[in-house]
């Protein structure tokens, strides 16, 4: 199964184990108040150093993710470096993307052997503007940004899409938002931590036929961070590292009308470079979706070939706390953090970025324990360490 | 422009980001936004055969370069949609919509735009026939499309026409080669807590630094974190009134709608306790007296939350040593 994948596609390739090691989430709220984006970010990186006992001198690398458009300032990760301490020099990195991306990055370094750990960190203080607004600046700005097509009715379009096609209905999608947001009782972070049941949000009117207001993310200020390890060192930073048994990321072609909106290939193929369809390969015990509306999620299950054995979104997911810029790095943090307190052995990760998810990443995490199993890599390291935790 | 402080004293101010945003075209771009000025559609023909509305300069599969026009018709099918009841600026029309995805008779894929739709949503239905309602100044831009609007409902509706697009040279006189694009933001600028400390203090003539609780290092202005270090400073340090100039140069360059007359002398003048200098205008000497380890003080005017400029306090310059680790 794996040896047509290019070395890295799934980690397969070299002798490196990456694993997340720590992961940290700051309160999501609707707006935090007064605090500047270093001032929410310390606290978080803060506690996965602490956690970890590292200091910024003994880490190999430091990437981050956010967009300039939030704050509405050029340059604006800039500042946030402060709470990281940068000095003496650190080797650094920045994507104006999804901090999901700069855990990829980060990840690819650690793989290449130029690093053995990685802080990564993003935040999204999306209370400074007008969110749907900022996003319309996200789309292709030839056919669509003149426009200004916001992001509740990029959602709608492919809601409709997908009831039109009879792959959901109303009903499911308010199953998701109640799910979600009633799961998130358990996540003292969550911004939205309870749902009526969905027949009560079905008797709402409509937001933006077809959306209700249930059928929205909240709008997030919040900031998370993680720290990767390599090998051995992951071991001495914790008791059960989350290894990343593989992460691909793919992309769909632009224009909006040329694109199945009611699937999402992009996904599948991300997963299966990720090696979650290994053969022989258990199904996730869980799932962390990026799915900012409900819709999404509808189609995620399907291109991930999710179904009864695996719990989706147990933190809540982005339909309980949306930081835009973190929410797809929370999601490999929910899922590792899963398997770093021992209540998931394979997690599934997603984050997306762009309209109708037009940009998916996949990874997949793992305890040691599920390493032995066949089609999965790194078992000969799994087993070294069940053999010395005896 | 108003500020504001909230209950915790965090100052937020409005900010507005806005820019004309000026991008070339490619050739099929710039094909089809001449051919909207012209009241023509054209599409381009894909690697797969399927004739792409609107046009791309490189196909969505294999990625290479399309050049093959054709034209398709001004009338369509909607594919999905979503009722928008609070248009929002900018967006193409001012009273409640429709978003919808359209396939052009003769097209494959589908234009994002807005449907004109005054029976409401209950009016609207993926599957209804509409056309496109011209701009009544067209320049060559998405927007020259104004809207869909509902085409006469009829048997076509039923039963929409296999048009077949027509072969198109996409030559036009005076085509457009480049869209500027307006865009505003409007945002609330919040400069964290302990920049408004800072900001609060200057109002009462005091200058306020933070102590990093690690290095000891007194940063100002602060901004919530020892960059060096990485945690929170939250120990709040009054500092100077008077300072040090560590190092100085002299203007004589004239800044526009700067009421300075020139040369004047710009600073960096290290706070009394503080652990960098702020920077800052020397007056009160002849420019060519100021020097370093000179010795100053701010000098405030009337309702300025912060220092006009620095003058000489008269007293022995500073030694060397006491401020070089701040140059």
């Amino acid at each position: 199964m794996s040896d047509d994948r290019p070395n890295g596609a799934a980690g397969a390739g070299g002798s490196r184990e990456v694993a997340v090691v720590a992961f940290a989430q700051s309160d999501h709220v609707r707006r935090a108040d007064g605090l500047s984006e270093a001032e929410m970010l310390l606290p978080v990186v803060r506690e996965v150093l602490d956690r970890t006992g590292l200091d910024t001198e003994r880490l190999g690398f430091v990437c981050s993710g956010s967009s300039d458009y939030l704050a509405g300032r050029p340059f604006s990760f800039t500042m946030a470096l402060d709470a990281v301490g940068a000095w003496p020099p650190v080797s650094e990195s920045h994507v104006e993307m999804d901090g999901a991306w700069a855990l990829y990055e980060a990840w690819v370094k650690l793989l290449t052997g130029e690093a053995d750990t990685a802080l990564v960190y993003s935040w999204g203080k999306s209370s400074g503007g007008d969110l749907p607004e900022v996003l319309t600046r996200t789309l292709d700005p030839y056919y669509l940004a003149p426009l200004w097509p916001d992001s509740v009715a990029v959602a709608g379009l492919q809601t409709r899409a997908l009831l039109d096609a009879g792959i959901t209905d109303e009903r499911e999608l308010a199953g998701v938002a109640a799910r979600s947001r009633n799961a998130a009782a358990a996540n003292p972070r969550a911004q939205l931590r309870s749902s009526p049941p969905p027949e009560e949000l079905l008797a709402d009117d409509y937001l933006a036929e077809p959306l209700r207001r249930h059928d929205l993310p909240p709008v997030t200020d919040g900031a998370a961070a993680v720290v990767l390890a390599a090998g051995d060192t992951a071991r001495e930073l914790c008791a059960r590292p989350a290894w990343i048994r593989g992460m691909d990321h793919r992309i769909e072609a632009h224009s909006p009308g040329v694109r199945d909106l009611t699937d999402s290939p992009s996904t599948r193929l991300a997963a299966e470079r990720a090696g979650l369809f290994d053969e022989g390969a258990p199904a996730p015990d869980t799932a962390e979706l990026h799915a900012p509306f409900t819709a999404q999620e509808v189609i995620l299950r399907r291109a991930l070939r999710l179904g009864e054995d695996t719990v989706v979104n147990p933190s809540g997911g982005a339909l309980a706390a949306n930081p835009v810029m973190a929410a797809g790095l929370i999601r490999i943090g929910e899922a590792a953090d899963r398997v770093l307190r021992g209540t998931s052995r394979r997690a599934v990760a997603h984050a997306t970025s762009g309209p109708w998810l037009q940009h998916n990443l996949v990874a997949v995490v793992e305890a040691d324990e599920a390493a032995s199993a066949p089609g999965t890599d790194g078992g000969a390291d799994a087993a070294q360490a069940r053999e010395e935790s005896r | 422009m108003t500020t504001g402080a909230s209950a915790t004293g965090a100052l937020s101010a409005p900010l507005v980001v806005e820019f004309p945003f000026t991008r070339s075209l490619g050739p099929v771009q710039s094909a089809f936004l001449t051919g909207l000025r012209e009241r023509t559609v054209l599409g381009v023909t894909a690697a797969d055969g399927r004739t792409l509305v609107p046009p791309v300069e490189y196909d969505p599969v294999t990625a290479q370069e399309l050049r093959t026009l054709v034209e398709v018709e001004p009338t369509g099918t909607v594919t999905t949609w979503t009722w928008n009841p609070a248009p929002r600026r900018g967006q193409p029309l001012a009273r409640p919509f429709a978003w919808v995805l359209v396939r052009l008779d003769g097209a494959d894929s589908a234009l994002l735009h807005a449907l004109d739709a005054p029976g409401g949503p209950a009016s609207v239905r993926t599957g209804m026939r509409v056309r496109i309602r011209w701009a009544a100044e067209r320049h060559g831009a998405i927007t020259d499309i104004a809207c869909f609007e509902p085409l006469d409902a009829g048997p076509a509706d039923e039963d929409p026409p296999t048009a077949q697009p027509r072969p198109h040279d996409g030559e036009f006189a005076d085509p457009v080669t480049g869209i500027t694009a307006p865009a505003r933001l409007d945002y609330t600028y919040t400069p964290g807590r302990a920049q408004s400390r800072f900001l609060a203090a200057l109002r009462d003539r005091r200058t306020l630094g933070e102590r990093c609780p690690a290095c000891r290092k007194v940063y100002v202005p602060p901004r919530g974190a020892c960059p060096t270090c990485g945690v929170a400073t939250d120990e709040q340090v009054e500092l100077g009134p008077a300072g040090t100039v560590t190092t100085f140069c002299v203007v004589n360059i004239k800044a526009k709608g700067l009421d300075i007359e020139v040369p004047y002398v710009y600073g960096h003048i290290a706070l009394d306790g503080a652990g960098l200098a702020l920077h800052g205008r020397i007056a009160g000497i002849p420019y060519d007296e100021v020097r370093m380890g000179l010795r100053v003080e701010p000098v405030w005017t009337e309702d300025s939350r912060y220092p006009d400029h620095y003058r000489p306090t008269g007293e022995p310059d500073a030694d060397y040593e006491s401020y070089k680790e701040l140059l």
